[in-house]
């Protein structure tokens, strides 16, 4: 029983300031982390042989086609998923050893008809700090509200979840990440189904993020907003093709390598407009 | 109506069967909010009919049928949650094979016995106007230890419920969560046999909870009513039992699915008929 409680009122590992945030060596990971892979697929691999690090404060965008991959690179990240092979390492440890990892899921996999307000989800993000057998104290909720506060999402605290728009119910979400005083943030298309100015306020959100230290990585299929708004660019199908600032990673070669005949290309030159050719919810 | 509320009282029969359906309103209902929300309405219908053989056994052996079957109810409980943690069945398959086995097994116990068809019906349907002194100590202890653990992991298991992925990220015992959550299942199905029996089990689970989701928007409200809602079904329940002769656990029921459909038809703002004013 005392080994259950300290498991339930683990606070996570301290961090060693001169590690990477995040590192991969050598991974490779199975579908769903079985043996058995997909019958249209020659490797058992869902990601082969990835090695890559991300500094901390940095804004890395994932991208690549349905099936590349992304949603196994973040199982292993949060540690939902262990390797078949290679390390994964977040400031030096092991995912599991670490509670300042946050996922926002896509907002197809969220139960919004789930009976909780704005601030109930939010301070769920507080359940690991405040541990086993406690309530929320007062810092807690102080934590909760300027969570909300630096979302701008303050005045739908009281609100159900279920009647927020697709733009408040991301910046909810990124309250929850905030509460939990995450420093790796990883959200899964919270862009698709945004419109501009919903984007818009969701990328200077990210710019606050980037200011206290938080580091962000974000799968998207928009190649523009990856091409403009994200330090780096990681481009994935199963392996990984490219890895770097957005210049380099997104040449036509590396396009061509990741999507193949999947691509359209508009325009010349430094004019190149992107475009995948898909946004499936619910992936 | 004073009289008609206070002549069964005078009958402690009647007293000890609205004291047990008050307490198994109350916990089937809370508990059955995290089942409703989970989707597991199926698996503890499946459970419900597999502590059968467990309870037949007890039964035959003479011992008190609240010990066969909380051990058949944890055994699968367990065993359904092994099965699909392997990866290797879907759930809802996994449940139907043991479920159907399991009561199967416990039907052909029943049959090799003497008095088949009551003993199956009190099983089947439960006998809440036969409940004892012993019966109501069981009834009551069973249900202040699942009460008092759904208090205390009641921030995990509302996590664990509403996000999984957030409860690894938070380092969540989820496996341990799970199982309890199983565990206090087939303890609450143990105390409510006698009052509902295993064929309306389903029903003092899910009908108050769902109810209850019309009327609430956060998770303690939504168990507050629910068990408001299990609580008085189970009293006017026995009331309709008592006057108009009729099945106890049926008039529980019957209660609270009224209770539900005059809850859907006219919840404020969220009722069906206001979509046609």
């Amino acid at each position: 029983m005392s080994e259950l409680v300290h498991q339930i009122n683990y606070r996570g590992i301290d961090h060693d300031p001169y590690m990477p945030t995040l590192e991969m060596r050598d991974v490779y990971a199975l579908y769903n982390g079985s043996a058995t892979g997909r019958d249209d697929q020659a490797s058992p691999y869902a990601l082969e042989d990835i090695s890559f690090q991300v500094q901390h404060g940095e804004r890395v965008a994932v991208v690549g086609p349905n099936g590349a991959g992304k949603s196994t690179l973040f199982k292993l990240i949060v540690g939902m998923m262990s390797p078949a092979s290679g390390e994964v390492r977040l400031y030096g440890h092991v995912p599991d050893e670490h509670i300042c990892i946050a996922y926002v899921p896509q907002r197809s996999q969220v139960d919004w008809s789930f009976p909780a307000t704005v601030k109930d989800v939010v301070m769920m993000g507080r359940v690991g700090r405040i541990g086993l057998f406690n309530r929320p104290k007062r810092q807690d909720w102080q934590m909760v509200y300027d969570s909300l506060e630096r979302v701008n999402a303050t005045h739908l605290k009281d609100k159900q979840i279920g009647e927020l728009s697709g733009g408040q119910q991301q910046r909810v979400f990124i309250a929850r990440a905030l509460a939990q005083e995450a420093e790796l943030l990883l959200m899964d298309e919270p862009l698709s189904g945004l419109d501009l100015p919903n984007q818009d306020s969701l990328f200077d959100i990210l710019d606050g993020l980037r200011a206290d230290g938080v580091t962000v990585m974000v799968a998207t299929h928009d190649l523009n907003l990856a091409g403009e708004r994200f330090d780096r660019v990681m481009l994935l199908n199963r392996r990984l093709i490219a890895y770097g600032p957005p210049r380099l990673v997104l040449d036509t070669a590396n396009l061509l390598a990741a999507y193949g005949g999947h691509m359209h290309r508009i325009g010349e030159g430094g004019e190149m407009v992107l475009a995948d050719t898909c946004c499936d919810y619910g992936e | 109506m004073l009289t008609f509320l206070l002549e069964p009282l005078q009958f402690s029969f009647i007293v000890r069967a609205l004291l047990a359906a008050i307490i198994v309103g109350v916990v089937c209902s809370v508990l059955g909010v995290y089942i409703v929300l989970r989707g597991m309405a199926f698996f503890g219908d499946a459970l419900a009919h597999t502590i059968l053989p467990g309870v037949v056994i007890a039964f035959l052996l003479g011992w008190p049928l609240a010990v066969g079957a909380l051990i058949f109810g944890v055994f699968t409980a367990l065993g359904i949650g092994f099965l699909t943690d392997r990866g290797t069945l879907k759930e809802d398959t996994a449940i139907g094979v043991v479920f159907a086995a399991f009561f199967a097994l416990g039907v052909a116990l029943l049959s090799a016995s003497g008095s088949y068809t009551i003993d199956l019906a009190h099983f089947l349907f439960g006998n809440l106007l036969g409940v004892s002194r012993g019966d109501l100590w069981v009834i009551t202890v069973l249900g202040a230890i699942v009460l008092l653990t759904i208090v205390l992991f009641y921030k995990e298991f509302m996590v664990i419920t509403f996000d999984p992925v957030l409860a690894v990220t938070l380092r969540l015992p989820q496996t341990f969560l799970r199982y309890l959550l199983l565990i206090l299942i087939a303890v609450t199905i143990v105390a409510s046999l006698q009052v509902v029996g295993i064929a309306l089990m389903l029903a003092m689970f899910v009908t108050p909870a769902a109810t209850a989701s019309l009327l609430t928007r956060r998770l303690p409200a939504m168990m507050v009513t629910a068990a408001a809602i299990g609580a008085f079904s189970g009293v006017a329940g026995v009331y309709l039992s008592y006057y108009l002769n009729i099945a106890s656990g049926a008039a529980v029921v019957l209660v609270a699915s009224l209770i539900f459909v005059l809850v859907f038809l006219f919840a404020p703002q969220r009722g069906y008929v206001w979509r046609w004013a």
